[in-house]
């Protein structure tokens, strides 16, 4: 009958990791929610100013993000050092922007295009000539909703 | 009987496959929520008299904002640090007619900025926000007195209400360029 006998003094019982898949399932499908894909490597310095009377940007998928800044270290031997425009992945010019816009209003869904906004992500050491050069463009180009993009500073 | 003898499919390995996902989505994902100052942009005039049309504005009805290559401001032709400028907008707005040369009443104020080209971004940006902490200040104030809450946690018609007693018209002016590259 012995052979049925606990051993005693095994110190403590294994921890049973049965529900460990179910945890990480749940993180995971947090992250999968919350998640947004970054769409765009950055080419430029982005540096954003400050301001306290920011508002949230509801749904970024009707945001067309519009960067403005210096080059990035790396390619300043070929880009130079002034602060230009990127659009999606690669240098363009104020010109190209009309096309821009068109191509994201031309992707979206009818009821959601009066909500479509252009984000203007420009650093602290751009000049307003370019933001200007920009602004032209995209009243040329009917979009007049445009948001500034700032990180939000407390008062 | 055979069927009662298939093995079960081990789940031992189901973290592991889950882990891998969950660290995937934990590298790609960006938490940071977009915020900024929304504004809207004006339609490009159609023809010259629309531009003309700005002459029409009483004077003491607009107040002026300049901003130079130097990141200087001149505020109704007068030097002034942007701290001071909320404080300038709101007694512009807030007038109410009593002081001849600031606005009639909110409505009919318009606040317009004019920058140059050299105007560095960052300024830009903390003079728009002055302005709109003016607007956002003389709402609050007015949300309180009549609905004990910030303009902000109004809803519907409250909200509109206040709006339309303090609009927010910061005009800018078709850009100029004044003071070179």
């Amino acid at each position: 009958m012995s052979r049925f006998k606990k051993k005693k003094g095994s110190g403590t019982p294994a921890i049973s990791t049965a529900s460990l898949p179910d945890i990480v399932f749940m993180l995971l499908f947090f992250f999968m929610v919350t998640t947004v894909m970054r769409e765009t490597t950055l080419l430029v310095e982005n540096t954003l100013p400050q301001a306290s009377e920011v508002k949230k940007i509801e749904d970024k998928s009707l945001c067309s993000y519009i960067y403005v800044g210096a080059p990035v270290s790396g390619i300043q031997t070929k880009f130079g050092t002034e602060p230009r425009i990127q659009l999606n992945d690669s240098f363009k010019l104020a010109a190209d922007i009309q096309e821009f816009v068109a191509s994201k209003r031309e992707a979206t869904a009818e009821e959601k295009k009066p909500q479509l906004i252009t984000c203007i992500k420009a650093d602290v050491d751009a000049k307003m000539g370019l933001i200007t050069d920009i602004k032209q463009e995209l009243r040329k180009a009917q979009a007049y909703k445009i948001n500034y993009a700032t990180y939000s500073s407390v008062d | 009987m055979s069927r009662r003898s298939l093995p079960e499919i081990n789940a031992g390995s189901m973290a592991d496959i889950a882990f891998l996902l969950l660290i995937f989505f934990l590298v790609t994902t960006t938490m940071d929520v977009d915020t900024g100052l929304v504004r809207k942009l004006p339609a490009l005039p159609e023809d010259e008299e629309e531009i003309i049309d700005d002459s029409q504005i009483k004077a003491k009805n607009i107040y002026v904002v300049l901003v130079n290559a130097k990141d200087q401001l001149l505020v109704e032709e007068e030097l002034m640090e942007v701290s001071q400028l909320r404080e300038g907008a709101k007694k512009f707005l807030d007038n109410w007619g009593k002081n001849p040369n600031l606005s009639d009443n909110p409505q009919k104020a318009i606040i317009s900025l004019q920058n140059d080209r050299g105007t560095s971004y960052e300024m830009y940006i903390k003079v728009q926000n002055e302005l709109s902490a003016a607007y956002r200040e003389l709402r609050d104030r007015e949300a309180q007195k009549k609905f004990g809450v910030n303009y902000t946690k109004l809803k519907g018609d409250n909200k509109k209400e206040i709006r339309k007693m303090y609009p927010e018209k910061i005009s800018e002016a078709e850009p100029k360029n004044v003071g070179g590259k």
